[in-house]
């Protein structure tokens, strides 16, 4: 079955193009999600079914590493992959990240080919 | 800790300004010279970009360009053509002050020690002044692209320290007295 995706990043910007990117490297998809900070983003999780989630880490109300952390604590959850997309290039953030289960890491700016090598690298 | 000196603060800002753009958006965009900003700017239109940076220094990043250039990146950013500013074009702006600046804070922290980074705001208008409290330099990396200039700018100073002799907990120390 193709991954049903949720994008998390409080830029609407980003949410585009990444969804663009997605559709445009024909990468086999099922349906995309948004949310716009890690709350939206919980709420979509319980109300969908997510395989993989693309998330940054610096938003408002719940950012991406608190809402990679309540991921992982949710068993039911426990297949979903978390890509973090961001900008935060502190060493220590990053070792946070996977330390918490984070499956990849890209870098912003990135290129739509980074993108769809992540991607198809998790699935 | 060391304070950071001007060249590679210039440089920093240069190399991430200069990325961002070619990765997001495919433009080339040159660097003109860097300079100190250390008077009021004067009222300025167009689109400027706010982001605050803190750790053991604090400041703020700054984006200023016209109303026209951000049209333009906001086109090649969702490859939308856009000729006015509205929600997408602030968006846009937003996203390319948090990434430009976020790469200089990573650049930056090296230097300076790790430093957190605000929630970018963005404000659009005509004949409007912008100030930081405080007197703090401005270090101003202006750039061209198709005859469109864009200024980063990156205001910073060692965070103040609390005074030894005040008590955590108590804000003057008055109220040490029993």
């Amino acid at each position: 079955m193709p991954p049903n995706v949720l994008i998390v990043d409080d830029s609407a910007a980003i949410r585009k193009i990444l969804q663009r990117v997605l559709r445009q490297a024909e990468v086999p998809l099922g349906s995309l999600y948004e949310a716009g900070d890690g709350v939206q983003a919980l709420e979509a999780m319980k109300n969908n079914s997510i395989d993989l989630v693309l998330s940054d880490i610096n938003m408002p109300n719940m950012d991406g590493l608190q809402l990679l952390a309540q991921i992982r604590a949710n068993p039911q959850w426990h297949g979903v992959r978390v890509l973090m997309i961001t900008t935060e290039g502190n060493q220590a953030r990053v070792m946070e990240a996977v330390g918490l289960g984070a499956a990849g890491y890209v870098r912003k700016p990135f290129t739509a080919d980074q993108i769809k090598e992540k991607v198809l690298s998790l699935m | 800790m060391e304070a950071i000196d001007r060249d590679t603060l210039a440089r920093v800002i240069q190399t991430a300004t200069q990325e961002v753009f070619s990765t997001m958006l495919g433009m080339e965009i040159s660097c003109g010279e860097p300079f100190v900003e250390r008077v009021p700017p004067a009222p300025s239109e167009g689109v400027v970009s706010l982001v605050g940076l803190a750790g053991q220094w604090v400041g703020t990043g700054c984006l200023c360009c016209s109303a026209a250039f951000a049209c333009r990146i906001c086109s090649r950013m969702l490859m939308v053509e856009t000729d006015s500013v509205g929600e997408d074009v602030l968006d846009v702006i937003a996203e390319m002050t948090n990434m430009i600046i976020g790469n200089v804070k990573t650049g930056l922290e090296e230097h300076l020690g790790p430093m957190g980074l605000s929630i970018p705001t963005v404000v659009f208008g005509k004949n409007f002044t912008t100030k930081s409290v405080g007197d703090a330099e401005w270090s101003v990396c202006p750039f061209v692209s198709e005859e469109e200039r864009l200024e980063v700018k990156i205001c910073l100073a060692p965070c103040r320290k609390p005074h030894p002799m005040v008590r955590p907990g108590f804000l003057h120390t008055y109220s040490l007295q029993a």
